[in-house]
C-alpha cells in the first residue's frame, strides 16, 4: 500500500512540472518590455486609490468558522458510512444523533443571524 | 490473461522484466514503470484539455444560436492549438508590487490540483492510476488545493479587485464543500467503501437510481466548487473585472482557463463513477478499451450538462449564494444523508428490488416535503406582500 502513495508523490510531482513547464516555454519564447504604465496595478483605467491589500470583512471569518465545525463533522461521519454496512441499527441511530446535534448548532447559528451577509 | 483483456499490466510485466533484464533493481524499476503510467495519464489529461477547448467554444456558440469557431481545420478543430501558441507568445506582464514566488505559483498549483485528480478516476476495470482506499476523501482534499490557488493568487496580485474576489471565491469554494462532501458520502454508505474504484465495482445497480437527491445535491456543489456559471461570481466581468486573474497575462491566464475546464470535465467523471456505474454499460466492459470509452462519453455527457446550465442560468449574487448554501442545501443533504443510512440498514436484507423501490421512494418523499416547505414559505411571503402592513400597536397587541 505504500506503493500507492508513491504513486501520488510522483502524480503531484508530475502535475507541478508539466503546468511549469508550459511557463517556462513561455518565458522563453514571450517579448519582455517592461514600462511602468504597463506594469501598474490595474482599477478600471484609473490611478489606484488607497492600499492595496484591504481591510477583511468579518463576515468571511464567520463563514470560514462555520465551515470548519462542519468539515470536522464530516470527516468524522467518513469511517461510520465506511463501516455502516457491518454494524447494527444502533449504529445508525448514533450516527444521526451526531449529525442531530451539530444541525442543531446550524439551527443555533441561524436563528441568531450569523448566516446573513451583512 | 490476453494482450486485450488486460494491456496495462501486461505492458508493465514486459517492461519490468526487460529493465531487470538490464541489471536494474526491482523496486527502481517499479518506481520507473509507475513513473511512465503517471507521465501517460498526465499527457492524456492534457491532451484531452485541448480538446475540452474546442468543445466548449461549439457547445457555448450552438447554445446561443451562432456557429463558433470554423475557421482554422476542418470544423475549428485546430483553434485550440492556435489559442495555445498565441497564449505562450504573449508578453507576459507583471504588475509592480507581486508577490513574485506566489503570484508565478498559484497557476501551476490550481493545473496541479485538476491533474491529482487523475491518479484515481478508474477509466476501466484494468486502467487506472491507483486503487486508493481513501479514494473520496482524496477527491475532497485535492479539491482544496485548486481553492487555495485561488486565494494565492488574488493575494500575490496586489490588486484591491483580485483580493475581494479571492476573499468571495474562497467564502463559496468553502461553504460549497460541505454538501459536495455529504453527498459524497451516500454513494460511499452504499457501497461500503471509500475507494473509488469499489464504488463502481459495487453499483450492479446505478446509485442514481438509489438516491436521485445526491446526485442533484453532487451536482450543484460540484458546479459551485469549479467557479462556474451560475456561480461565477469569481470570475465576474461585470462586477470585479475578472475577478482573482485580473492581473494574470499569456499562459498564466491559459493555465487557469484550462485548469477549470479539465476540472469540470473531471467532475463529470466523477458524478459519471460515482452514480452513474463509471464504466458498466449492461456487461459490455469485458473489453477494457469498450469500458474506457463508455466512461469517456459518460464523463462527456456530464460535462455537456456542466456546460448546459453554465450557458442558461444568470449569475447568482453572494448573499443568495451563501444563503443557498447554509439555509437550503446543508441541511438539504444532512437529512437526505440520515434518511439513507436508516433505509440502507433497515432495508439490507431485503431483495434488491425492495431495496432500490424503498430507497427511491424515500428520496421522492424528501424532495415532495422540501418542495411543500419551499411553497409555504413562498404563500407565506406572497401574503405578507398582498396585505397591506398592519400599523405597530395592532401587531403588539396581538403577539
Amino acid at each position: 500500500m505504500p506503493e500507492h502513495w508513491i504513486y501520488i508523490g510522483l502524480f503531484a510531482i508530475v502535475g507541478i512540472i508539466v503546468p511549469a513547464a508550459a511557463l517556462i516555454l513561455s518565458w522563453i519564447l514571450a517579448p519582455r518590455k517592461p514600462n511602468p504604465i504597463k506594469q501598474s496595478t490595474y482599477e478600471c483605467g484609473i490611478e489606484t486609490v488607497g492600499d492595496n491589500w484591504v481591510q477583511f470583512k468579518a463576515q468571511y471569518y464567520i463563514f470560514a468558522l462555520v465551515f470548519l465545525i462542519f468539515d470536522v463533522e464530516t470527516v468524522f461521519l467518513f469511517p461510520w458510512a465506511v463501516a455502516l454496512s457491518k454494524l447494527p441499527l444502533f449504529a445508525v441511530l448514533e450516527g444521526i444523533l451526531f449529525i442531530l446535534i451539530l444541525i442543531a448548532g446550524l439551527a443555533y447559528i441561524w436563528r441568531k443571524g450569523m448566516l446573513e451577509w451583512i | 490473461m490476453t494482450f486485450w483483456g488486460d494491456p496495462i499490466n501486461i505492458i508493465a510485466a514486459w517492461l519490468r522484466g526487460v529493465f531487470t533484464g538490464w541489471g536494474m533493481a526491482a523496486g527502481l524499476a517499479n518506481v520507473l514503470i509507475a513513473l511512465l503510467g503517471v507521465v501517460v495519464l498526465v499527457t492524456f489529461a492534457m491532451l484531452l484539455d485541448i480538446g475540452l477547448v474546442w468543445v466548449e467554444r461549439k457547445a457555448v456558440a450552438r447554445f446561443q444560436d451562432r456557429l463558433g469557431p470554423n475557421r482554422l481545420g476542418p470544423f475549428g478543430l485546430f483553434q485550440p492549438v492556435a489559442d495555445i501558441i498565441k497564449l505562450i507568445i504573449k508578453e507576459d506582464i507583471t504588475p509592480v508590487g507581486a508577490d513574485r514566488l506566489i503570484y508565478n505559483l498559484a497557476p501551476i498549483l490550481a493545473m496541479t490540483a485538476v491533474l491529482l485528480l487523475w491518479a484515481i478516476l478508474p477509466l476501466a476495470p484494468v486502467i487506472f492510476g491507483v486503487d486508493l482506499n481513501v479514494g473520496v476523501l482524496y477527491i475532497v482534499a485535492a479539491g482544496a488545493i485548486g481553492a487555495l490557488s485561488i486565494i494565492l493568487a488574488g493575494w500575490a496580485s496586489n490588486n484591491k479587485y483580485a483580493l475581494v474576489g479571492a476573499f468571495r471565491t474562497v467564502a463559496q469554494m468553502v461553504s460549497y464543500e460541505i454538501p459536495m462532501v455529504v453527498a459524497l458520502l451516500i454513494p460511499t454508505i452504499l457501497a461500503g467503501t471509500m475507494s473509488v474504484k469499489g464504488i463502481v465495482e459495487q453499483q450492479s445497480l446505478w446509485y442514481v437510481l438509489l438516491s436521485p437527491l445526491g446526485v442533484l445535491i453532487f451536482l450543484i456543489s460540484a458546479i459551485a466548487e469549479l467557479g462556474r456559471s451560475p456561480f461565477d461570481l469569481t470570475e465576474a466581468e461585470s462586477e470585479i473585472v475578472a475577478g482573482f486573474h485580473i492581473e494574470y497575462t499569456g499562459m498564466k491566464f491559459g493555465l487557469f482557463y484550462a485548469s477549470e475546464l479539465l476540472h469540470a470535465f473531471t467532475f463529470g467523471g466523477f458524478i459519471a463513477t460515482l452514480f452513474f456505474g463509471g464504466w458498466r454499460f449492461f456487461g459490455l466492459e469485458q473489453y477494457p478499451l469498450v469500458a474506457f470509452l463508455v466512461f469517456m462519453v459518460k464523463a462527456m455527457f456530464f460535462y455537456w450538462v456542466i456546460m448546459w446550465v453554465r450557458y442558461s442560468m444568470p449569475r447568482i449574487r453572494i448573499d443568495h449564494l451563501l444563503a443557498f448554501n447554509w439555509k437550503f442545501l446543508t441541511p438539504l443533504a444532512f437529512v437526505v444523508l440520515m434518511v439513507t443510512a436508516v433505509m440502507n440498514k433497515v432495508l439490507a436484507s431485503a431483495e434488491t428490488w425492495v431495496y432500490a423501490l424503498g430507497l427511491l421512494l424515500s428520496n421522492v418523499v424528501i424532495g415532495w416535503i422540501t418542495v411543500e416547505i419551499l411553497r409555504a414559505q413562498a404563500r407565506r411571503r406572497r401574503k405578507a406582500e398582498e396585505n397591506p402592513a398592519r400599523p405597530a400597536a395592532v401587531e403588539a397587541a396581538h403577539n
